[in-house]
């Protein structure tokens, strides 16, 4: 990260980095030769080709957006033969625009992309392969947690640089929880304490879990109990679904027992969770690590955070992951590539600001840093960093787990059991994933 | 571009005026001409091809499938069948329940303002104001009146009613939000109409001794006929297309039940990349759409 040790030999090094990188975009072919050369390059922490403007592309357009935008100003005026311009799209948009606008020869320089999106990028060429910038960048598991880095690898290459963690905690409403002799202070750790204290609050009066029947965090939810139950969402190669064994049907009958037992009202609505936890209604909701500057700006709103309670016979949470990615372009250009690099490792060294947006830095470095613990809220969600669980990364398993959304909204809204509606979901991502397999290639 | 023409015309000397005559009508319309080929007729003949392969865009291998697209949307032990109906469904239930209302609320709306009184001009802006309105705003704010649990309609009403979880409630929801949010624009299209029906023909209504009713019947709706044609062909289309309401207001719950056709579409074409299906899916929603225009055209034709 340090400017001081940087030598001319480590820039030529680079550039042949780059190079490589260069050629291994154009097709499959030379990306052999390009993991020989490139393992002897060295950190590329400065650029002094000549001025070049980088365009990055993302979604940050919540809360979130400011802080990536003052990092990327504080890069600019430290480097001036780079200039970064940022622009934000809705995620939704931004991941059905960037295929469109590589493919037209128009994409973005870089970008993010959420983990999960990483795998059926690279299937469809629209990101590179990374392996020599992680070389280039002194880059290893070992500087991030195993999953997280695991995560950025499609087929054998990697294809994302991790930025960020974003795994789901537990928020709670510490005057709710006084108001039913509850210690704010103290709030339950394992499934017991969890449903005693919601027993408490049903007597206060108060349904302390509001469960909802939407992806946000409904899905999230229930994969952290299924992983807590021991299963997995899918098979590690997602040849099959295996969300409706055992665990899924436990985890999902747990959620739906919150609205049988009355610790949860029928039907939520779409953010009505997140409302009630504010609003005082619900004592606990399950969301992400987003929402920490969310509920700071709510006035008089005396909250918390922990790890999820331990549910099930092992600790786990859903998380998501930022990861930045360089987009495939038509003529590529070798200065650009190697700025993009800078780019992402100086934005890594200093993820200490974005942990301030509400995430965990990927970076092990500055998570085990003093500063980042001194994050409260951050370093509670944090320390779940090793129990967090990622999809498998294979092309278009977004496709799948979207069916498993569905069925969540069904058994969540009474309408269908857990167990009929995950094993009809079943069926369908199954199939789903065989006409991915055929249409990517297994 | 028509004085070109003319000038063409006169140089050849012989049949100017037949030439011109021929060609005018089509060079006035080669500019709507050229727009449509472009933006509506080439892609829709290109999805056609799309639809007879598997199609992703950004990759090289779109192998061609023949029907296949299309036989996955008839056979229940395809991915897409249970889904695709389901979501046909919901966009056949939404239209037939919202078509009535946007086609009968408005011709009352629009016969109220039509009449003299203070502040008509004011009412007329009211019941229009909502169409501004885009379809985010609309729907997130009717998604938290709604609200099925912290809702200020619930409250008010002091029912406990799941308006945006539940059916058939999402129905109610959907439809009344629509029938809010809409009205004002077929609304304006009837008064239009109404202003084009001569006077005299109310005098002569009156002559006869025709009451309210009868002027109604007899020459309100008659005059009206061309403009009803009009507003039921699109509201028929537009609730058809229906696609903001059911992806921010319900978001397809309970269960997928009110994704609308065109929400399942985007989301096989554009988020799973599966145009091919997608396209075929399209094409069957089309036909539907055109066998219902066609009766729509047959019905208003055959009554008059």
């Amino acid at each position: 990260m340090s400017l001081d040790n940087l030598t001319r030999r480590r820039m030529l090094g680079l550039g042949l980095g780059a190079l490589v990188l260069t050629g291994c975009g154009g097709g499959g072919g030379p990306r052999q030769a390009a993991q020989q050369t490139t393992a002897s390059t060295a950190a590329p922490t400065t650029y002094t080709g000549p001025a070049v403007s980088l365009a990055f592309w993302n979604g940050f357009t919540g809360g979130d957006g400011p802080f990536m935008k003052r990092l990327v100003e504080q890069f600019n005026a430290a480097h001036p033969t780079i200039k970064v311009t940022m622009n934000v799209y809705q995620w939704a948009d931004y991941y059905a625009k960037v295929p469109a606008a590589v493919a037209a020869g128009q994409g973005p320089d870089l970008g993010i992309m959420h983990v999960d999106s990483v795998a059926t990028n690279a299937a469809r060429q629209v990101v590179l392969p990374l392996d020599d910038v992680a070389k280039a960048l002194n880059l290893s598991e070992a500087d991030f947690s195993p999953p997280v880095w695991q995560a950025g690898v499609y087929k054998g290459a990697r294809y994302a640089i991790p930025l960020d963690v974003h795994p789901l905690g537990m928020f709670y409403n510490k005057t709710v929880l006084s108001k039913a002799g509850l210690d704010p202070d103290n709030p339950p750790k394992t499934g017991e304490e969890y449903l005693a204290a919601l027993e408490e609050l049903k007597k206060a009066g108060i349904q302390g879990h509001w469960a909802t029947p939407f992806p946000f965090t409904g899905n999230m939810q229930f994969g952290s109990l299924l992983y807590q139950h021991g299963g997995q969402l899918f098979a590690d190669d997602a040849s099959v679904s295996r969300f409706a064994e055992e665990p899924g049907v436990q985890a999902l009958t747990w959620l739906v027992e919150l609205i049988n037992k009355g610790y949860s009202p029928k039907n939520v609505g779409q953010d009505a969770d997140f409302i009630a936890l504010q609003n005082g209604k619900a004592a606990f909701n399950w969301n992400g690590i987003w929402s920490i500057n969310t509920l700071r700006g709510v006035k008089n709103l005396e909250w918390g955070v922990a790890p999820l309670p331990q549910i099930g016979t092992e600790p786990a949470a859903w998380a998501g992951s930022h990861q930045f990615v360089i987009f495939k372009q038509r003529k590529p250009d070798q200065n650009k590539l190697t700025a993009a690099k800078v780019f992402i490792n100086w934005i890594s060294g200093h993820s200490i600001e974005w942990a301030k947006a509400g995430q965990v830095p990927a970076r092990k470095s500055i998570r085990d840093g003093a500063e980042f613990q001194a994050l409260k809220e951050q370093a509670a969600i944090g320390s779940q960093i090793d129990n967090l669980y990622f999809l498998p990364s294979v092309a278009g398993i977004g496709d799948a787990s979207a069916v498993v959304d569905q069925a969540i909204n069904a058994a969540i809204l009474l309408k269908k059991s857990p167990k009929d509606a995950l094993t009809e979901a079943a069926a369908k991502a199954d199939k789903i994933l065989e006409q991915n397999r055929k249409k990517y290639g297994a | 571009m028509a004085t070109l023409t003319a000038k063409a015309g006169t140089a050849r000397a012989t049949t100017p005026v037949a030439w011109s005559g021929r060609a005018t009508p089509y060079l006035f319309m080669a500019p709507y001409l050229v727009l449509f080929g472009v933006f509506v007729l080439a892609p829709a003949i290109y999805g056609l091809w799309v639809s007879l392969h598997d199609w992703d865009f950004l990759l090289e291998g779109r192998p061609f499938v023949g029907l296949d697209n299309y036989t996955a949307l008839f056979d229940p032990a395809s991915a897409v069948y249970g889904d695709f109906w389901m979501s046909m469904r919901a966009t056949g239930v939404f239209t037939l329940l919202s078509v009535p209302f946007l086609v009968v609320l408005p011709l009352g709306v629009a016969l109220l303002l039509n009449r003299p009184f203070r502040g008509r001009t004011f009412f007329r802006g009211l019941f229009f104001a909502p169409y501004v309105l885009g379809v985010a705003v609309v729907c997130l704010m009717w998604r938290l009146l709604l609200d099925p649990n912290l809702g200020l309609v619930d409250w008010l009403l002091g029912t406990d009613i799941a308006w945006t979880t539940s059916l058939p409630w999402g129905w109610v929801a959907l439809v009344g939000v629509t029938v809010w949010w809409t009205l004002g624009f077929n609304g304006v299209i009837y008064l239009a109409g109404m202003q084009d029906i001569p006077r005299e023909l109310y005098d002569a209504a009156k002559v006869d001794g025709a009451g309210r009713w009868a002027e109604f019947r007899h020459v309100t709706l008659p005059g009206l006929r061309p403009v009803m044609l009009f507003v039921v062909t699109t509201t028929i289309l537009a609730s058809a297309n229906m696609f903001g309401q059911s992806y921010l207001l319900t978001q397809g719950a309970p269960g997928g039940e009110t994704r609308t056709a065109i929400v399942y579409i985007l989301q096989q074409g554009l988020a799973q990349y599966k145009m091919g299906s997608a396209s075929a899916m399209s094409y069957v929603l089309t036909l539907a759409l055109i066998v219902v225009s066609v009766i729509n055209f047959r019905l208003f034709r055959g009554r008059s």
